[in-house]
């Protein structure tokens, strides 16, 4: 690889015409350029095309590739989430995991906005500590904490409960959300608090009418993120839920879908491409959100 | 109209005695601070304390345990299974690095250029990592069968195979699609943060680096990678520590087979302590990544330091 961009690269600026800069080369950007970024876009992409192709093949498609192109449905067929849809448990399933993302979301966003006001804005001795321990929290993998988790789950009488999951979630969710939100917080001129101050509100009247207003974009990304990362929570839900009806959908395709030797591969698919189907047109709305948390997140 | 009075004045000194709580700033502080600290204490802090306590139990499931010293530990380090789990971890931390942040990191040089459509492109990048992991490890899944693997056709179709890839079905081919998998999956998540880093950087750094007629590897060597380096190193430690302690690829796609050749630290933690009901031995091998994550914490905490030094204070 670097062999050749060199080979070209001095080709390109041995005879550069004047105007353009020698590195700008048409035919030079193709092959360095394009032409990798071609080939990313559609490894990225091509799970997801086999995903959503495989969900509307008959079964006669799926399993025959000498007389079927695999790549091309000739029927294409909703049998699949037919099947899916009222055969199995799974608009249940969806349910369940909306529900637990959306407590999850709520509780760790009231949680984080409240502590990321007291860390970065009632600076108090010892804050920067509090922040640097729950900056901490975020680097503790759930894989570390299910085992002990599910013994104090199934202690507390919530084992097979929803409910436990939305009280669990917080603890990777706080961690970031606090952090994105300090960042927000920190964007935010002081000044316009002590001016608030001077005129006699009170903590709780800025809070409510100065500061909040202002991160509103902080908040969007923060809820948006936790809402992806509850649905996509796998460990957890695996663990501590058992029956078929409290399942969520990451949990509910892998257990409850693959039973005994022959998978329903049309289903499973079909399974998961509505499974992705929340997530990815939430994302399709709040893409700038997303990538500026992602970014910012990283950046602090 | 007395009601309304009554209904009026009572709020208004709950009010005002409320407030002027709220308004003394410990008491603030005190209230703002519970919900996450009181979260994360219970839920975080306390389930690590009682994970590292019952690695010295034999607790199983519905029977509370006694300790039992390094029993576990023991138990374990006699396990080839663990020793091969221990080596996988690493070796899949390790190349999946690798691979990732090499990719990546092309794929953020390749977007830095000017292109059109941009924000779609960055949109369409980010997708994978998006998307629930487990319902895109089925997608692999079903990609590596080893029956339908589209692969294995198009490799035919192509004449360059005459039978089917064995993708999963034996030790090292499997290790291999798992690492394929997970590289797949941190791409975007590498591309799309170091693409940040990557736009910070001035273009006079370049202009002044091209009057001097420096090669397109020089300005990659002296400019660009150095002052990645700081957001090269924290995703690097988050990457690390995610990867290492991966579950959902690993569970989803072998379940820790053939043999559990392709066991990770986590999934055979899950395996002995749920499943199996050993929930002191499950809770001993999930003890056992801490030291590595404390190792990559300190990596991460010394690669801030180094940042905050490069810049100076004035960027804090």
């Amino acid at each position: 690889m670097s062999a050749t961009t060199k080979a070209e690269e001095t080709e390109a600026s041995s005879a550069p015409p004047p105007e353009t800069m020698a590195w700008d080369s048409k035919a030079r950007r193709m092959v360095t350029i394009y032409l990798p970024l071609a080939c990313f876009l559609i490894i990225l992409l091509f799970p997801f095309y086999w995903m959503t192709i495989t969900a509307f093949k008959p079964n006669t498609e799926l399993y025959d590739y000498k007389t079927h192109n695999p790549f091309w449905i000739t029927s294409p067929t909703l049998d699949h989430i037919r099947l899916l849809l009222f055969n199995t448990a799974y608009p249940k399933w969806l349910m369940t995991t909306m529900m637990v993302a959306v407590g999850a979301t709520v509780l760790s966003l009231i949680s984080s906005t409240l502590a990321a006001y007291a860390i970065q804005r009632l600076r108090f001795t010892g804050s920067q500590y509090v922040g640097l321990g729950i900056y901490l929290a975020y680097l503790v993998p759930p894989s570390i904490l299910f085992i002990p988790l599910a013994t104090m789950v199934f202690q507390l009488g919530l084992f097979d409960s929803p409910f436990a999951l939305i009280l669990v979630y917080p603890t990777f969710l706080v961690p970031f959300c606090t952090w994105l939100l300090i960042g927000y917080f920190k964007s935010i001129p002081y000044e316009l608090e002590e001016c608030a101050l001077i005129d006699g509100a009170t903590r709780l009247q800025i809070l409510r009418q100065i500061t909040l207003p202002l991160a509103v974009p902080g908040l969007i990304s923060a809820g948006i993120f936790s809402f992806t990362l509850s649905w996509n929570e796998f460990i957890y839900a695996l663990a501590f839920i058992q029956s078929s009806e409290n399942k969520t959908v990451p949990v509910a395709i892998l257990t409850e879908l693959v039973t005994g030797d022959v998978y329903q591969w049309g289903a499973l698919m079909a399974g998961s491409l509505l499974g992705s189907l929340p997530v990815a047109i939430f994302y399709s709305f709040f893409v700038d959100y997303y990538v500026s948390s992602l970014t910012g997140a990283v950046k602090e | 109209m007395s009601s309304t009075t009554t209904g009026w004045v009572r709020p208004k000194i709950e009010q005002n005695w409320l407030i002027r709580l709220l308004d003394w700033k410990p008491f603030l502080i005190f209230i703002c601070l519970l919900p996450a600290i009181g979260l994360l204490a219970v839920f975080l802090t306390y389930p690590l304390g009682l994970g590292i306590w019952l690695a010295f139990t034999d607790t199983t499931i519905g029977r509370s345990g006694r300790w039992v010293g390094l029993e576990n530990f023991e138990f374990m380090f006699e396990d080839p299974i663990f020793w091969n789990a221990v080596f996988f971890s690493v070796f899949y931390t390790g190349v999946a690095t690798i691979g990732k942040f090499g990719l990546g990191l092309w794929l953020a040089l390749l977007l830095n250029n000017h292109l059109p459509f941009k924000s779609l492109l960055r949109a369409i990048i980010l997708l994978p990592w998006i998307v629930p992991t487990v319902l895109t490890a089925v997608a692999f899944w079903w990609i590596y069968n080893p029956q339908f693997s589209v692969i294995s056709w198009m490799l035919i179709e192509l004449g360059l195979r005459d039978t089917n890839v064995d993708f999963i079905n034996t030790a090292w081919p499997a290790r291999w699609s798992l690492i394929a998998a997970n590289i797949w999956r941190g791409i975007p998540f590498v591309a799309i943060s170091l693409l940040a880093g990557l736009q910070t950087i001035s273009p006079s750094l370049y202009e002044a680096a091209l009057l001097d007629g420096s090669t397109a590897w020089q300005r990659f060597r002296y400019i660009t990678f150095p002052m990645l380096l700081p957001i090269l190193a924290i995703v690097m430690t988050f990457s690390i520590i995610f990867t290492f302690t991966d579950f959902q690829l690993v569970y989803a796609i072998t379940r820790g087979g053939p043999v559990n050749s392709t066991h990770l630290l986590a999934t055979l933690a899950f395996q002995r302590g749920i499943p199996a009901g050993q929930l002191g031995e499950g809770a001993a091998i999930a003890v056992s990544m801490i030291p590595f994550l404390v190792f990559a914490t300190l990596f991460s905490y010394f690669a801030l330091a180094r940042r905050k030094w490069q810049q100076g204070e004035s960027n804090d």
